[in-house]
């Protein structure tokens, strides 16, 4: 349970990230932060003790994980990126328009 | 190939490594992404791999020289093209089995290279895809300048 | 040693460096410190029976802290943010610290790490090799039993790139400027 909440001390720490910083990229990589312990925790639950990475041998049979979270887990990695990079260039778009990165700064967002 | 833009990217140091690296990257993109169901790895990573060896390229060489290797429209094309196909082998699996993306070109024989049916295509076009989709992120993110002092 | 001890260890390196990453004042060493998460990340995936995720996650974040560099390190940013509101962090610390307090209730009901009460597993596990052929189980599920998913992911992928490029196209910030 101590590595569960351990992951969750990391999310809490994006979340954290994301609520009281002002930078546009530190917001971004707060983002990126809770993504990867989502991810890790996905993960972590779905570990068997003593288990190996689900790829057959051949003639032998041993206790695999499960690879459905990992199956899912590689999704949303990919995803992560996708989103990471259009997150930046919108940053660049807006530093480009405002002249600043700070959010609190950024009274006009219209047109 | 020529270089056209010798005085963008690097120094001659960087250039000369670049020539022996980028072939070492770009085989092993290659390597993970055919024996993707087989060992760890996939379209996913394997396609990333590309990606980096052009991105290796780009910022050795400057990104003139790889729009002379490989020019963006082109990229654009195979992006696009790798995903209708990919739908495309659905549309045959519906023609020839009776359900969208099923599998049409039998299991083949467990451990072997050429096995698991059409697994290693989709792995091919997801390489493909993501390979050039993630590089030109990369291009337009880097070669995005501000007018400075505006 | 056991699986958990390392994964102490390389979780509190991952803590350490996410609050580093946000407190570090320059932007460049921030994204590098972010390396420290995603690649810590990707050894915890190794200890956890994951190979794949490893590899794809390690690839992934030297992509991703390309990208981040280039986009952000070549302007001369101004530094902002660099004071802050007490008040305001505050009560954001005192919220997030409940929240974790009341999540070791919540916690406590999850199965204990090592024996996951997941069944749907064995029939992958046992039947995956004969239906789909492929040696790799996370390649079978991926591309075989779950490719509609991963289609729309692909969609999805395709989007958020059309949406770079389009955000950070050409012609309209000439015709903006003329």
């Amino acid at each position: 349970m101590t590595l569960y909440l351990m992951c969750f001390f990391l999310f809490l720490v994006g979340v954290y990230g994301a609520i009281t910083k002002r930078d546009l990229i530190k917001i971004i990589l707060a983002i990126g932060i809770m993504g990867y312990s989502v991810n890790l925790f996905l993960v972590l639950i779905a570990y068997r003790s003593g288990a190996l990475a689900p790829i057959l041998k051949e003639g032998i049979s041993v206790p695999m994980v499960d690879p459905i979270p990992q199956a899912l887990v590689l999704t949303s990695i990919v995803i992560e990126l996708g989103i990471t990079a259009l997150m930046a260039a919108l940053a660049i778009r807006i530093y480009e328009k405002y002249d600043t990165l700070d959010i609190t700064k950024i009274r006009r967002l219209k047109g | 190939m020529h270089n056209r833009y010798p005085n963008e990217g690097m120094s001659l140091i960087v250039k000369t490594i670049t020539r022996f690296t980028v072939w070492l990257i770009f085989l092993f993109g290659l390597y993970i992404f055919l024996h993707g169901h087989l060992t760890p790895g996939g379209g996913f990573a394997g396609g990333v791999i590309i990606a980096l060896s052009y991105v290796h390229l780009t910022l050795a060489y400057g990104r003139n020289y790889v729009n002379d290797v490989l020019k963006k429209s082109t990229m654009h094309s195979l992006e696009a093209l790798a995903s209708l196909l990919a739908v495309l082998v659905g549309i045959i699996g519906l023609y020839a089995m009776g359900h969208f993306l099923q599998n049409f070109m039998g299991v083949g024989q467990l451990h072997h290279l050429l096995s698991a049916g059409y697994i290693p295509v989709m792995n091919m076009l997801i390489c493909v895809k993501v390979g050039m989709g993630l590089y030109l992120v990369f291009y337009y993110l880097a070669s995005y300048h501000l007018e400075e002092g505006k | 040693m056991p699986v958990d001890v390392w994964l102490y260890f390389i979780l509190s390196i991952m803590i350490i460096g996410s609050i580093a990453c946000l407190e570090i004042k320059n932007i460049l060493s921030s994204i590098i410190t972010i390396g420290i998460v995603g690649l810590g990340l990707s050894i915890a995936f190794l200890f956890l029976g994951a190979p794949d995720l490893a590899l794809v996650q390690f690839v992934f974040e030297i992509l991703c802290m390309i990208i981040l560099i280039r986009a952000f390190s070549k302007r001369s940013l101004k530094i902002t943010a660099l004071k802050r509101d007490i008040p305001e962090t505050v009560i954001a610390i005192v919220i997030l610290v409940s929240i974790f307090v009341l999540s070791i209730f919540a916690f406590k009901d999850l199965p204990s790490f090592g024996q996951p009460i997941v069944r749907v597993a064995e029939k992958y596990l046992t039947q995956a090799g004969v239906e789909t052929g492929a040696q790799n189980i996370v390649t079978s599920v991926i591309l075989n039993y779950r490719i509609y998913d991963t289609l729309g992911e692909l969609t999805v992928l395709f989007t958020a790139i059309l949406g770079a490029l389009t955000v950070l196209r050409k012609i309209g910030r000439k015709k903006r400027n003329a």
